[in-house]
């Protein structure tokens, strides 16, 4: 769990709303994996105070890679960063998305919506190299909001987008692009990234499939290493639920565990 | 020359005035990969009751300018899993370990010191009476002089350790509550817990956290929390223990000067988890470039003619 207080910017890409920073950075790549997330202060100042936490979106030996899209002051500040520049950063924290089982489940689809597609880069290029059969879906608003949809073609990934207004791709969301997946071949996993909405209907839908899926959560982080107790949200224990943290114990949890709020 | 750093609060000699703030230093083994712990005064554990504690719901924290609302609603293992588990660890680590016991009931305050009692390698209780979060609007013990009167006295009754009080800055005159804990037998007064805050989302026009209030803390209560430790270390005999914005090496001297002996850092730990740690070597720095020989000499050293 290195500490690296000046992250070197090696690269910068960004699409409208949507940024990509690579870092050269051998103390925070190693051992870095799919899943994981970087806590980045996006100030010198204390304004704002808090870290923001920035999924791992492509790792090279000494290299890691943040897919971020501009939520608010925080995410704006560092969308200002340029080439050259460098960064405060903790990390990498957090559980994987691969399941620690004994055989690796193939075929795996990837479900990723707008800035949730981040993580899942990094992973399908894991999945790729493990030996997995990997096929992605990827949501957006618009033909406009797919930013990352050619770099996967590029790595050679199998990948099928839908978005909202049907200006590129499968009309609709992309819950109802799995649902054709699934028709046509039954993936032996899912991995899910994106809105809550999203997560919650694709958690349904394996649920009823019975098709196991690992889903990395969002939360509000005070610290993103265990010390805050501020990110829980509800993880099915026994009978009953529990808070537990999604810096520590997640960002990654089984679907069946997740106990979504009620109210949205 | 290397100047002394060590803070005397009295019962406890610590090696340097800074200490770890509750509940934001988690049990404190959480911090060992980012900071070497015998490198500060001591810690203070995350706020423990007799039992395990469930916590709010989520949205537990929100930012504001400059502060952090929180309401976690001390969420927590209890301290029969504390001593079975992380207390063992505290032990092999050189470092002062102070617990804040919390309860919902006084019985429940002294449950928890009774069963703490037993237990070795723990410096000296700070009674969290100051929690906001844990009843309705904020209610605790620290509001008033006689709930303050009664709990300090039983739990110093209780104890076979030291006890320290943990005000409120909840409050009209905090030092009425200071000087009810101080004539109850506190060995020693640490201020402040959090400022009862709230926050809205205009769109939907929901509080921000789902407990509608929480406590904040951080840079933007500072000047505040050190008025406050003004006032109170100006009325009492008692150590004074210092705490709310401290960032830096700097915030720290500004609370010694206005007469604390010690300090506690919160929220910078999440923000630099070595934050404590750097804290106290700013101190150092600042008394060597100042030529200040004993940092304690700074303490209560405000002019005000
Ligand atoms: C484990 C994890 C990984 C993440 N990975 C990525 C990523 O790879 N790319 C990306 O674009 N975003 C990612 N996020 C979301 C990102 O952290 C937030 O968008 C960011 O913190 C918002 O900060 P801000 O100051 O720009 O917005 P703020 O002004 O703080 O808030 C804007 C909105 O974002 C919400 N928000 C604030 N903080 C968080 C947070 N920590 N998590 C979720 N929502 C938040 C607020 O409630 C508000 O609705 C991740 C979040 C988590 C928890
Ligand atoms: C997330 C969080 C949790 C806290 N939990 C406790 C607690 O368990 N017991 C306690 O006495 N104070 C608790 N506090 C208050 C802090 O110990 C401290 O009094 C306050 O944050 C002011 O200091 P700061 O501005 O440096 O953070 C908590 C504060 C935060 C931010
Ligand atoms: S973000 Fe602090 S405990 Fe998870």
């Amino acid at each position: 769990m290195p500490h690296d207080p000046a992250v070197k910017i090696i690269k910068k890409q960004s699409w409208g709303d949507y940024h990509l920073f690579r870092f050269e950075t051998p103390a925070l790549a190693a051992g870095a994996e799919p899943g994981q997330f970087l806590m980045v202060r996006v100030s010198d100042t204390p304004f704002p105070l808090l870290r923001r936490p920035i999924s791992l979106h492509a790792k090279e030996k000494n290299s890691l890679e943040i897919f971020f899209q501009v939520a608010g002051q925080g995410t704006a500040l560092l969308a200002q960063k340029k080439e050259g520049e460098t960064l405060d950063i903790l990390g990498p924290f957090g559980k994987r998305f691969i399941p620690d089982t004994n055989a690796l489940p193939t075929p795996a689809v990837l479900v990723g919506g707008g800035r949730g597609i981040a993580p899942l880069y990094f992973l399908a290029m894991e999945l790729n190299k493990l030996g997995a059969r990997v096929k992605v879906l990827y949501g957006g608003k618009s033909r406009t909001d797919l930013p990352v949809r050619e770099k996967f073609e590029k790595a050679g990934l199998d990948i099928v987008c839908s978005t909202d207004d049907g200006s590129f791709g499968h009309h609709g969301f992309v819950t109802g692009l799995l649902e054709s997946e699934i028709r046509r071949q039954e993936p032996a996993i899912l991995y899910v990234c994106g809105p809550d909405p999203m997560m919650k209907k694709t958690a349904e839908i394996a649920a009823a499939r019975r098709i196991p899926a690992r889903i990395s959560l969002e939360s509000m982080m005070g610290c993103g290493f265990g010390a805050c107790w501020g990110c829980v949200k509800r993880i099915r224990r026994d009978e009953g639920g529990e808070w537990r943290k999604i810096c520590e114990d997640g960002p990654v949890f089984w679907a069946d565990k997740i106990i979504w709020e009620e109210k949205e | 020359m290397t100047p002394d750093l060590t803070a005397d609060l009295g019962f406890l000699k610590l090696r340097n005035p800074v200490l770890t703030a509750s509940g934001t230093f988690g049990y404190g083994l959480e911090f060992e990969p980012f900071m070497d712990l015998s490198k500060i005064g001591g810690i203070v554990v995350k706020g423990l009751y007799y039992g395990p504690r469930e916590g709010n719901p989520p949205p537990r924290l929100v930012e504001t300018t400059g502060g952090l609302i929180n309401a976690i609603g001390l969420q927590g293992v209890g301290v029969e899993k504390f001593a079975a588990e992380v207390l063992p660890k505290l032990r092999q680590i050189d470092t002062a370990v102070f617990v804040n016991v919390c309860g919902a009931s006084d019985d429940e305050y002294l449950k928890a010191i009774e069963f703490l009692n037993a237990q070795e390698g723990i410096a000296a209780y700070e009674l969290n009476i100051s929690c906001p979060n844990v009843k309705k609007n904020g209610l605790c013990p620290a509001l008033g002089p006689d709930p303050t009167y009664a709990l300090v006295k039983q739990a110093k009754a209780a104890s076979r350790r030291p006890v320290i009080a943990k005000l409120s800055p909840n409050v009209t005159d905090i030092v009425e509550i200071a000087k009810a804990a101080e004539e109850a037998g506190a060995d020693g007064l640490s201020l402040i817990n959090t400022l009862l805050a709230m926050a809205v989302d205009i769109e939907t026009r929901r509080p921000k956290l789902a407990n509608i209030f929480g406590g904040l803390s951080g840079p933007a209560i500072k000047p505040i929390a050190l008025r406050m430790t003004y006032q109170v270390a100006s009325a009492v005999r008692v150590p004074v223990i210092g705490m709310g914005g401290i960032m830096t090496g700097a915030d720290a001297i500004e609370y010694l000067i206005v007469g604390a002996r010690a300090v506690q850092v919160g929220t910078a730990n999440f923000i630099d988890p070595a934050a404590a740690a750097r804290i106290a070597g700013e101190m150092k720095d600042f008394c060597e470039h100042k030529g200040i020989a004993r940092i304690a000499d700074l303490v209560g050293t405000l002019k005000t003619d």
